[in-house]
């Protein structure tokens, strides 16, 4: 059974005061409901996520008590496309005709803060100060300007990007471009990326519906086709966050494994996709996803985001709608948050940051302690 | 009034006391795959498929990177307060032929690191406990 997403719906992120997260969930539902034309009781099932806002279930509260079966899922930074990959096969299986994904979070200030025995870790491990998101990130992108020559002007341009991609997008947190030069030069976080290079966790929400697409006319008369869903988790050798040691050999990242198999499923290969979201925590994430998703070639980046590739009006536009970068990571909602923009690019409905003749569209999120999660769209 | 005594920051880290520490690792018998910290065996079949085994002192510098901002605490266990912070560098150093183990780089300024570079082993005053007795932790210093 082919499946097609018929409905969207967000809820703006960045910081909305006085409104839960659940809340933001329950807005972008009733909104995706409503551009799908059907009501929560039609939904046969849900999929949902939330890190730090509560249940996603407890949304049946806001939107009715209609007895679907509801699932929640929790995959770190991935459960967004952890979600939807549920729903997709849900409605693959032929099982259901038509449900939701849907996330929301709402994170507090600054960094998180992790419980290092929750991950399997000595308590040792959190007191010396090892157990930072942001000192990974640093490290491998350290690592991989070393081997393939990418410069620091490089990580600041992905951010430059990031911003001005968002201040075309209403739903963005982050709403004005930043000066490259303050990029560069901003507060050091964990070397090399300044903080304009990280993105922040923050708040937002965001549903898809999601259908047969045999029956997908019957809501949306763009209906937007899902080719592939895919996740994968690390190998061996694989370079994660949160190890007190790594392997001396070095496998890929499930990165690479996740986006292999969601071509193989779309039977396309990476030179057809016209737009795609790939996961940018930080800069360095960005320009190392782009080859790990199959893109280009490690160390071909400097080239490309120096010559304007990755920007809306270049060959290969990355992050249109600003990123995690611009709109901040609300677990939840992240991974959705990508496909939602896929979705009104394929539509056509992205205004001044449209990629012309967008028929073909990619996501990519990545999770800790290491799983991707990969979607190809077609019109 | 008790001596003061040097405490390792967790059991079976590092051997300790000792004039020549090691880190400790474990490793697969079948595969040689070496990993820090020691694997917690839970059964017959772990206890045969794992012995552990003392770590090289020294390696080189794999990557690196400066934590520049006072972490949150908890998880962080350090003396410092927001006056007294001063940025520190982490990384992963690699023993060659056995593994890269992610340490605290102590004795070296940011501009001193370079990828590749000698590093050793050193057992290291991380902060006084409660009872006055030095909190000791594994960290890598420059070769010298």
């Amino acid at each position: 059974m082919d499946v097609a997403i018929v409905g969207i719906g967000i809820h703006k992120f960045g910081r909305t005061e006085g409104v839960s997260g659940r809340e933001q969930g329950a807005f972008a539902a009733r909104q995706a409901l409503a551009d799908a034309g059907v009501e929560w009781s039609d939904m046969n099932f849900a999929y949902g996520g939330s890190a730090a806002a509560g249940t996603a279930d407890s949304l049946v509260n806001d939107l009715g008590l209609t007895g679907l079966q509801f699932v929640n899922v929790s995959n770190g930074c991935a459960t967004g496309g952890s979600a939807l990959l549920s729903a997709y096969t849900a409605i693959k299986s032929g099982e259901f005709d038509i449900g939701m994904a849907v996330g929301f979070d709402k994170h507090p200030r600054g960094s998180f803060n992790p419980d290092p025995e929750a991950s399997g870790l000595g308590k040792w491990y959190g007191d010396v100060g090892m157990m930072l998101t942001t000192q990974f990130f640093g490290m491998k992108i350290q690592r991989y300007m070393h081997d393939f020559g990418i410069s620091r002007e490089t990580l600041a341009m992905v951010a430059e990007k990031a911003f001005i991609n968002g201040s075309m997008n209403p739903n963005a947190w982050r709403q004005s471009p930043v000066d490259i030069d303050e990029i560069l030069n901003g507060m050091m976080v964990s070397d090399p990326l300044t903080k304009y290079m990280f993105c922040s966790p923050s708040e937002g929400g965001v549903a898809l519906i999601l259908a047969r697409a045999d029956k997908a006319h019957q809501y949306t008369d763009r209906p937007v086709y899902l080719k592939a869903a895919s996740i994968r988790t690390r190998h061996y050798g694989s370079f994660e966050v949160f190890n007190p040691s790594l392997a001396i050999e070095r496998a890929p990242s499930p990165t690479v494994f996740a986006a292999k198999a969601a071509f193989e499923m779309a039977g396309i290969g990476p030179e057809d996709v016209d737009v795609a979201q790939l996961q940018d925590t930080e800069s360095g994430a960005e320009v190392m996803h782009m080859a790990e998703n199959g893109f280009c070639k490690d160390g071909e980046q400097e080239e490309l985001i120096k010559s304007g590739a990755t920007r809306i009006g270049g060959k290969m536009p990355v992050n249109t709608d600003g990123g995690c970068l611009a709109n901040g990571e609300p677990i939840g909602a992240s991974g959705l948050r990508q496909v939602y923009e896929n979705v009104v690019q394929l539509r056509g409905h992205a205004g001044e940051r449209q990629v012309e003749d967008a028929k073909v569209a990619y996501s990519h999120v990545y999770g800790a302690p290491g799983l991707s999660a990969c979607t190809i769209l077609v019109n | 009034m008790a001596e003061k005594q040097q405490v390792p920051i967790a059991e079976g880290l590092f051997t300790w006391p000792s004039s020549d520490p090691h880190l400790i690792g474990t490793r697969e018998k079948s595969t040689g795959r070496i990993t820090f910290p020691p694997i917690k065996r839970y059964g017959e079949e772990q206890e045969a498929r794992y012995e552990d085994v003392e770590l090289s002192t020294r390696g080189t510098l794999w990557t690196w990177t400066i934590q520049r901002f006072l972490p949150k605490s908890p998880p962080y266990a350090g003396p410092e307060t927001m006056e007294t912070f001063k940025p520190y560098p982490v990384g992963y150093v690699e023993l060659p032929g056995e593994v890269k183990v992610e340490s605290r780089l102590v004795e070296c300024e940011p501009e001193d690191l370079k990828i590749g570079m000698e590093m050793e082993l050193v057992v290291t005053k991380f902060k006084e406990d409660d009872a006055g007795n030095d909190v000791m932790m594994f960290a890598f210093r420059p070769a010298q």
